[in-house]
């Protein structure tokens, strides 16, 4: 027993545990401040601020940057999401069907969507017309976006479902088949709703991903009012040779996927505290 | 008489595990039968068998004289006659006790929501919980909970109702609320088929008691024979040990 924690010792005796946490935490302080004094001494902050964040520009970018830019974003992202919500409860019902061909079309549709790059799917819809002579994607360059984004998304929102429908209880499907609903209205009524509050917190953090990816517009060849933020800060970039535009944008999105991002940790908190 | 239930020859099996290993039970209208025995005997499997929430592997289960086992029958039908309570309550948590209630008189009976509330309110009145309508499931005791579960089903109007086991999720002291509002069914006349470890409940509320060990019928016949004076050796066994677990 008494030589028990002799063995637990370091080699280093002398040195007990407290003291060498302690000189830890020095090494670790002074690698930041050196890397610091660094960063003042060799960057040239005149330049940075010049071309980072120059007050007239970013005046420039204003009103535009809200009025059209963040609310394209918005118009792309609130699309997207729509559609790739109910294509991926459509999917995620599909991968859990019990009819064999539904499983695989739904298995394939997922693997090839969250395997592919989005931007290449982009890429691939300004090919649409091309491919399918005639054929016009409702809505425009706003159809065309809200396409990219929501295939892309029901991918992922599909497997956010499938979670969230298979953590319902098996339960309560019994009970409301034993009620004598049909298979399918058991689903609606009860399995559903329930999968649908317990993925609320992931659902939201897929939102953010999607506001993120709306950017990929950009490659849509989208032009005047159509234009998002990251449209927007590029384009004013290249204008006045200066990339303080693209920091604007890069705080607006901060501004809106920030807070989404606390809000869905939040949810996530309460969704453990009840039941 | 057409039975209440009738089961003839039934076998079930999960993969190689051969749970019911040919049952044989009727029970009549209006009769309360318990179902009692060690775990793992197969009684709940043989209880899911009546309305098919189990699908038997061989064999005939009759509930009013309407085949359940053959395949082509209307089996939401059947089970809208069937009133099932759970161990685990399965109530729908994202429904006040209320909604819990009216939800199968709505969609299933399409009775209107006007009816549906009054029915509703009635039967959670009937099982001692009309003061808890607007509550969730999560904030009901397991007897309220349990006891909200009676009213879902009770609101259907069924003929006959399983019981799997009620009481044996609840904390000591909830059991007798369940077991009073189960005695006041019996006494009511429903027909009663009940899965329990409740000894007291089975010798004073059961006309017929059934021992099942080892997915078969051991020993059947009324209370005060099988739990008062048991035949067989394993049911001697059983009853040991449930109403003397210290020896």
């Amino acid at each position: 027993m008494a030589d028990l924690p002799k063995r637990a010792e370091p080699a280093r005796a002398g040195l007990s545990p407290r003291k060498k946490q302690r000189i830890s935490r020095g090494v670790q302080y002074a690698v930041l401040a050196l890397a610091l004094v660094a960063l003042v001494l060799y960057a040239d902050w005149g330049s940075l601020a010049q071309n980072f964040a120059k007050p007239g520009v970013a005046r420039e970018a204003l009103p535009d940057l809200f009025t059209i830019a963040l609310r394209n974003t918005i118009v792309y992202t609130v699309g997207g999401f729509v559609f790739s919500f109910l294509v991926g409860l459509l999917l995620a019902l599909m991968r859990l069907s019990q009819v064999r061909p539904y499983r695989w079309i739904a298995i394939v549709y997922i693997e090839i969507f969250r395997g592919l790059p989005a931007l290449l799917i982009f890429l691939m819809i300004t090919f649409l017309p091309l491919a399918l002579p005639g054929f016009q994607v409702p809505f425009g360059t706003y159809g065309q976006g809200i396409l990219g984004l929501g295939l892309v998304g029901a991918a992922y929102q599909a497997e956010v479902f499938r979670a969230g429908l298979q953590a319902v209880p098996k339960g309560q499907t019994e009970a409301a088949r034993s009620l004598g609903m049909s298979a399918t209205r058991a689903q609606v009524t009860v399995v559903i709703p329930q999968a649908i509050r317990m993925v609320i917190p992931p659902t939201t953090n897929q939102f953010v991903a999607l506001l993120k990816d709306s950017s990929l517009v950009l490659f849509l060849g989208v032009s005047g009012e159509y234009v998002e933020l990251a449209k927007f800060g590029n384009d004013l970039a290249s204008q006045y040779a200066n990339a303080t535009p693209i920091m604007v944008a890069g705080v607006t999105y901060l501004i809106v996927t920030v807070p989404l991002g606390y809000l869905a940790s939040r949810l996530e908190g309460r969704k453990g505290r009840s039941r | 008489m057409t039975h209440a239930i009738e089961i003839a020859g039934l076998h079930k099996a999960f993969g190689d595990n051969e749970v019911l290993k040919g049952i044989d039970l009727t029970v009549e209208p209006g009769q309360v039968v318990c179902v009692i025995g060690p775990s793992g005997s197969g009684k709940s499997t043989l209880l899911r068998c009546v309305n098919l929430l189990e699908t038997p592997t061989k064999g005939k289960v009759f509930v009013e004289g309407v085949e359940v086992t053959d395949p082509d029958v209307d089996i939401d039908a059947v089970r809208r006659r069937i009133g099932m309570v759970f161990q685990q309550f399965n109530l729908f948590p994202h429904m006040t006790a209320l909604q819990n209630v009216m939800i199968a008189q709505r969609r299933v009976l399409r009775r209107s929501t006007k009816e549906a509330e009054i029915v509703a309110r009635e039967n959670l009145e009937k099982v001692g919980v009309g003061d808890k309508c607007d509550s969730y499931p999560g904030q009901l005791s397991g007897g309220q909970q349990q006891r909200v579960a009676i009213a879902r089903a009770l609101a259907m109007n069924p003929d006959l109702m399983l019981f799997d086991e009620p009481t044996s999720a609840l904390d000591p002291e909830l059991v007798g609320d369940v077991l009073t509002v189960m005695r006041k069914l019996a006494e009511e006349g429903m027909t009663m088929l009940v899965v329990t470890h409740e000894m007291g409940f089975a010798r004073e509320v059961a006309d017929r008691v059934v021992f099942m060990d080892g997915g078969v019928v051991v020993e059947e016949g009324p209370a005060s024979q099988v739990i008062g004076d048991p035949s067989q050796e394993r049911t001697k066994t059983f009853l040991r040990r449930v109403l003397h677990p210290e020896d």
